[in-house]
Order: structure tokens, then sequence, then C-alpha cells
């Protein structure tokens, strides 16, 4: 995010960034706890993690380990309990619902587990949707959507439904789309679970290229151990606890 | 919002089962309305017709020509009212007339209006003898020139013109002098026959610029409360059966009405709980709940007008395949319209049920559960 008057309202003044030469994540004892009937679950415990604005991170851990918490609490779907989260240099941290969507938009990328693309918008649509969501820029957008999709390979696939394209080339549409806004940090649940290993390994090899090429930070949520040598670094957590 | 019409757009199946109901629902909702506006018109087309402001009756005849009595006295005090420039007699009777040639019990239901004042749209009243026949009695075989054998006693009238719109308590009107309707009267309800100059309501003409509430009220006190005084709107809707009319047909439309509200709120219910898993992708990417919720308010608006669209095209159809005369069913533009408005209504409270769970999406649910 390299257009300071994206940062304007919604408390986003206050909070306005040197944007670009900070890390692209900081989570300083960020806690997260759910009140339960007659306890708490701590899905969060006091994590602290940075990311860089160019480095990639994998989140690895067991199912119930907190990865999916820390990753929705640096997209901004979550809000902390406790603790401090900076993305991109906006302190998100005391941010409510419509900050948080804000932040969601102009600020993260998302690329989820099984796509989910919209399915009964074209591949270039997919894209525009971000772009529909927020502060319609029109034609820049549309610049914006062909030029990733030539740069994904899909120029071609650009008029296609989801339906009529394969996994590697939805997922591709999926990386696109988390592209459109010019992310700080773009987060991929899993991106490669619902990819047989080949083309789970040249997906990854595309994001890797995509975001190295682009300088944007990411976070890889996985469970599979092959897909960190796609990473600079590994970040393991267990109990919801950063090791 | 352009994602919600789309949708509409592409995946249209998706939105037949909702849409070929509300089509239903909207014809059934023109029909009703329809047949209450052709039965209003059938009951009050004569007195529409009447070329008057206030209609006079006595007190105790609670707005019934039949029982209504003015005599010329009343009249007279009536004549004095500021506001009042012209009144005029009028009376009625209801029985049967034979066509010639025809079959004896093969009557025609008939009211024949006896008045002083000739009806808006025409000129002049008929001469002795003679009628103008409401236009409906073309169907049933009525001509220009025709003589009508009215009533058990047989008084014949001559047809020599036709009006439109005439109609009064769902029976085709004949206009005549004062003079032929006495003595109509005389020959079938001697019983009933009124005094020379008596008449059974006045119709009241106002000075320009009065106004028809106004002098109504002041006829009533001039008179000491021996008249009950009307605008002809306000008498047209006196008829009886008039107000039984519309209120039932407007309770069937009511509830006509609340069965689209379900039928809209459990369909984008549905609807909303299919779309849980792409509404949590778009809040997760930014969308807000205001524009989702906008999209679904958006597709049932689209839906219903489309849905309206396709029924007012079989209504006018429906409307000009049945025979003149065998339905009293009139299509109006201006009946569509509301039909359109009260399903547009219904649509956007319908949608209202579904909007605390596009609020209840959770945007996390796109990425996994939040541990």
């Amino acid at each position: 995010m390299n257009e300071q008057d994206g940062l304007t309202g919604d408390g986003f003044t206050e909070h306005a960034p040197a944007q670009g030469w900070g890390p692209a994540l900081i989570m300083e004892k960020a806690r997260k706890v759910y009140p339960m009937a007659d306890s708490e679950v701590v899905a969060l415990d006091d994590a602290d993690i940075v990311v860089e604005a160019d480095e990639m991170v994998a989140l690895v851990g067991p199912s119930g380990s907190g990865k999916t918490t820390l990753c929705s609490i640096a997209g901004g779907i979550l809000s902390p309990t406790s603790g401090r989260v900076v993305v991109g240099g906006v302190d998100i941290s005391t941010f409510g619902p419509k900050q948080l969507t804000r932040v969601r938009r102009e600020l993260v990328g998302f690329v989820f587990q099984s796509v989910n693309l919209v399915p009964f918008l074209t591949a270039r649509e997919n894209l525009l949707v971000v772009d529909e969501l927020g502060r319609r820029t029109g034609a820049p957008a549309r610049r914006r959507a062909d030029q990733l999709l030539e740069e994904l390979g899909l120029a071609d696939r650009a008029k296609n439904l989801p339906g009529q394209l394969s996994g590697g080339q939805r997922q591709r549409v999926a990386i696109g789309r988390a592209l459109m806004n010019d992310p700080e940090l773009v987060l991929f649940d899993e991106p490669t679970s619902a990819l047989d290993t080949k083309l789970g390994m040249a997906v990854m090899e595309l994001i890797r290229d995509e975001m190295k090429s682009r300088g944007i930070a990411a976070i890889v949520v996985t469970h599979d151990e092959r897909i960190t040598q796609f990473c600079d670094r590994s970040v393991h957590m267990e109990d919801g606890r950063v090791l | 919002m352009k994602l919600a019409l789309r949708e509409l757009r592409r995946q249209p199946g998706r939105f037949a089962a909702a849409g070929m109901i509300l089509t239903l629902i909207a014809l059934l909702l023109m029909f009703l309305g329809g047949l209450l506006d052709g039965l209003i018109r059938s009951s009050t087309g004569a007195v529409r017709a009447l070329d008057a402001d206030v209609l006079v009756f006595s007190s105790s005849a609670e707005n019934a020509f039949l029982r209504s009595r003015v005599e010329p006295a009343l009249r007279a005090t009536v004549d004095a009212v500021d506001g009042v420039e012209q009144t005029a007699g009028i009376g009625v009777l209801q029985f049967g007339a034979r066509m010639p040639d025809s079959d004896p019990r093969d009557l025609l239901d008939i009211a024949l209006f006896g008045t002083e004042l000739p009806l808006q749209s025409v000129d002049a009243l008929p001469g002795e003898g003679e009628v103008l026949a409401d236009e409906s009695l073309r169907q049933r075989g009525v001509t220009e020139g025709m003589v009508l054998e009215l009533g058990p006693g047989r008084s014949p009238v001559t047809v020599v013109g036709f009006t439109k719109d005439t109609s009064y308590l769902g029976q085709a009107a004949l206009w005549a002098s004062p003079q032929t309707w006495r003595e109509v009267l005389g020959e079938n309800r001697p019983d009933q026959l009124l005094g020379p100059d008596v008449f059974q309501a006045l119709l009241v003409r106002l000075a320009p610029g009065s106004d028809a509430a106004a002098v109504a009220e002041r006829i009533d006190e001039a008179t000491g409360a021996a008249t009950a005084s009307l605008t002809v709107i306000a008498a047209a809707d006196t008829l009886p059966g008039v107000q039984e009319q519309q209120a039932t047909f407007n309770q069937i439309i009511g509830v006509t009405v609340a069965i689209a509200i379900v039928v809209v709120a459990l369909f984008f219910a549905l609807l909303t709980i299919e779309r849980a898993g792409l509404y949590g992708v778009l809040k997760a990417i930014g969308a807000e709940s205001r524009s989702l919720f906008g999209g679904l308010v958006l597709q049932a608006v689209v839906l219903t007008t489309l849905s309206c669209g396709i029924a007012a095209v079989a209504a006018v159809g429906l409307d000009l395949a049945i025979p003149p005369g065998s339905i009293p069913l009139r299509i109006s533009a201006l009946r569509l319209i509301t039909s359109l408005v009260y399903l547009l209504v219904a649509a956007v409270v319908g949608c209202a049920f579904s909007l605390r769970r596009v609020l209840r999406v959770d945007p996390a649910s796109a990425i996994g559960s939040s541990s």
C-alpha cells in the first residue's frame, strides 16, 4: 500500500505510517481469549512476530495451534484481546469492525484454503471485485487486473468462469485477487492443500516469485513442512504460542 | 451492487423458482385488484357519471335512492343555500327489461334513472318514451332504435343512444326524462309512485368557487337535518355493497401481500444461508455487511419488478381474452403500478428478515475456524 491518500478517515489518519519502509507486520504480546461458560480458551498466547516488508514466513503447526487465529488477527479479521498489532505501519490493535474492514480492503490480501472465487464472476471480474468493494477507481483497476492476469499467465483465461479453470489456474486467480489492492501483507491459508504435490509445489514457486518480485510480505499458513523451503523462514506454533 | 446484478444475470436459474412464485402472486394481486376495480366501476358508474357536485337524500334514507324522498318544499330550501347554483331531481328504479322477440324469462337487469339533468357525457335528456342505455347492453344485443319493455307492466321505451360506464350496482342503467321515469314507475310500481315534483333525491350543481363538502354541510344545516347531503364522489362510495366489496377485496389483497412477504423472506433467507461461505470470503476481502445486504435487496427488487412485468402482461392478456360483460375485470395502469409498489414493499420487508443473518456472517469463517 503505497498510496498515502488511501489511508485517510476511519481512524487511519492518526495511525498513518511511513509506508513501505517498516515491517509489514509487528505483533507484540498479541493474545486472543474466548470466554467459555466457566472458563476461557486461550487461542493465541502472547504471540510475538515481526514480518519484514519483503519477507515470506511459513507459519507451521498442528491443528489448533493458533495459526489461523494469528493469521486472522494479522489480517484484521479478528481483534486481539490484548497486545499490539501493527500492519503496514498502521496500529490496528484497537480498531473496531468498520476500521478492520478497511484494513482488509486496503492493507491486506488473502488467499484462502479452498480458493473461494466468486463462482459467477469471470477471472477478470474476480480480481475487479476487490475494487468494487472499496473506493472504485474504474479504469486504473481494470488496467491493474489485466496486468496481473498477464503476469500470472492468465490473460487468455480472463473471461473464463472459475468452473472453467483448472485448480492451478483458480489458485492463480486467487493470488491475483489478493494482489489487486497492492497490499502490505498477503496471508495464504493452506494454499496447496487442495492441490496435488506437483501442482502444489508449482503454486508455491509462483507465490514465492510473485511476492518476491513485488517486495510484498507474506505469511503462509501450512502444516506441510515441504512448503517451508519456499519461505525465508518458518515460525512454529503450538498451543497458541509462537515457539 | 454490481455483484448482485451479475449473479441475477448469470445464474437466473437460481432465482427461477422464486421468480415464478412471485409472478403468480403478482398476477393474483393484479387480478384481484382488477376484479375490485371492475366491481366498483359496475356499481358506481351511474353516480360518477352524474353532472353534479352534491347528492341530497332525505335524512332517513341512509343514502339509498329507493328509501329517499325529497318534497318540493325541501328542494326550495336547498335551492336557497349559499353556494347552490342549480338543483335537479333524480330517481331510480331497478327491474327487468325484455328485448323484442326474446324469451319471456330472458330479462335484462336494468336500473332506470329519471333525471332533470343530462349526464356529463350527454348534451340533452332523451325525449318522452325514450332512453339512453349503458353501453354494456350492446353485448346483450340491445341496439339503437330497439324498443325495450320494462318491468311487469311491459312499459315500452325506445333506445335512442348509448352511454359509457354508467352501471348501477352491477346493473346496466337506462337514462330517461323524469316524465318517462314517472310513467314507468306508475305502470310497474304504483305503490311507489311519487307525487308531482317529488323526487327520490336531488342533484346539486355548485356556484363557481364553492366547496362541495362545505355546501353539503350547509344544505343539511339549512334543512334542519332533514337531508343527508354527500359529494357525488362520497355518494358513490356509500352505495350499498361498495364498501363491503372494497373491504373484502382489500383484505384478500392484504393477505396476498403478506404471502409475498413470506415467500421473499423464505427465499432470500435460504439464499443467504447458502451464500454464507461466499459472504464470509467477501467480508474477509473487505466487503461491508451494508453492501452485501444492499445487494440482496437489489436482487429482490429486480426480481419482483421482473415478475410484476410478466404478471402485468399476463393480466392485460387475461383482460383482453375474457369476453366483455362476463367478469367485471378492469385492469388499469394504476392498479398494475399499485400492485408493483405493494410487492416491492413486500420484497424489501421480506429481505429485512435476512439482515441479521448477513450481519452475523463472520469473515473469519473464510479462513477456517478461528481456533
